[in-house]
């Protein structure tokens, strides 16, 4: 394999394998939200912001793959 | 920067990562993210003059519009500083990032946006598809957030938090296990240091690849099927455009409210 299809092969698995721990956290954080919520329906003003929050941290680990993806030449 | 007017791939039109260039005043190159930047800060200005001219105790139709969204932000703001005083002292600056990035990820959606075209380019493209702006954003955020730190806690409470001299000085007192724990905690404060640069990079690239992501979408779905298709795609970026605005006033609100914070152990323990 030449250097230009090896480049384009090591992006798609980047993003791919970066983007997949990131979604499987944010899917349980979410999931942990909503179960909370509906135990205690109350609390989904309050539970809100720091879920957002969580989910931010979580995607943030996506970002530095997406990074990696830029700058692969 | 990459000067190039896009990629054409089965006649679509895929947006570069680089803000296409529409013309130049006095050599400074106009991109089509800025014609959009401008729109967004236009309007503002519009809607700030309109409230401005008719401010009264008994709010009309437009005040009281603004009056609630701004109170339901307060009461979200409130909810990560934990103290009416300090979100209203953040609310200038966290308050403006939000409704900004709002506004102009939303003006991304009218029609026309990567449509209309001057000569080979785009006018309009949306704002945040441009890194340039969001990473000026994200380093504002977080200098202002060590501003604010220097000037709540102190120069040298705040130098503290990094370069961590003053914990080892005052554990001298305390024996070795603890000159080994300030030990610890100096290391942890250079790490420290690299997590400031970490905030300037996931705070501008989540929005920017976001927002990016958005528009290549938008792209391909439209030039698949122009009609019908598209839509609940569309509502998807309606979404997206709150939350990746939100997610960045609150991490900045987050930033400003640590670094104000005084920091732990500080109190006799």
């Amino acid at each position: 394999m030449e250097h230009a299809s090896i480049v384009v092969l090591a992006k798609a698995f980047a993003i791919a394998i970066g983007g997949m721990g990131p979604a499987l956290a944010i899917g349980r954080l979410v999931a942990k939200a909503l179960e909370s919520i509906g135990r205690n329906p109350e609390a989904a003003g309050k539970v809100f912001v720091p879920m957002l929050l969580g989910a931010a941290f979580a995607e943030a680990i996506a970002i530095y793959a997406l990074v990696v993806v830029f700058t692969l030449k | 920067m990459i000067k190039s007017c896009g990629v054409d791939i089965l006649g679509m039109h895929i947006p570069t990562l680089a803000p296409e260039i529409l013309f130049y005043i006095l050599n400074i190159p106009v991109t089509n993210t800025i014609v959009n930047a401008w729109i967004a800060i236009i309007i503002f200005l519009i809607i700030g003059i309109l409230i401005k001219r008719r401010l009264s105790l008994r709010p009309g139709k437009l005040q009281n519009f603004f009056e609630f969204i701004i109170e339901t932000l307060l009461e979200y703001f409130d909810q990560v500083t934990g103290d009416r005083k300090n979100t209203l002292r953040f609310l200038p600056l966290v308050g403006s990032v939000f409704f900004f990035i709002l506004l102009s990820n939303w003006l991304g959606l009218i029609p026309g946006t990567g449509s209309v075209k001057l000569g080979h380019v785009f006018i309009l493209r949306p704002a945040n598809t441009d890194l340039n702006l969001t990473v000026a954003m994200a380093l504002t955020a977080v200098v202002a957030s060590h501003v604010y730190g220097l000037m709540t806690v102190g120069i040298l409470t705040h130098l503290n938090k990094f370069i961590q001299i003053g914990t080892l000085i005052k554990s001298l007192r305390h024996g070795p296990i603890a000159i080994f724990t300030a030990a610890v905690e100096m290391v942890v404060g250079v790490i420290e240091i690299i997590s400031e640069a970490a905030k300037v990079l996931s705070l501008s690239f989540r929005l920017f690849g976001n927002i990016f992501a958005g528009e290549v979408l938008m792209t391909v779905m439209t030039s698949l099927v122009a009609l019908f298709v598209p839509t609940p795609f569309m509502m998807l970026e309606v979404l997206v455009g709150l939350i990746q605005a939100s997610v960045f006033a609150m991490l900045t609100l987050v930033y400003l409210t640590m670094a104000t914070a005084q920091p732990h152990g500080e109190e006799s323990h």
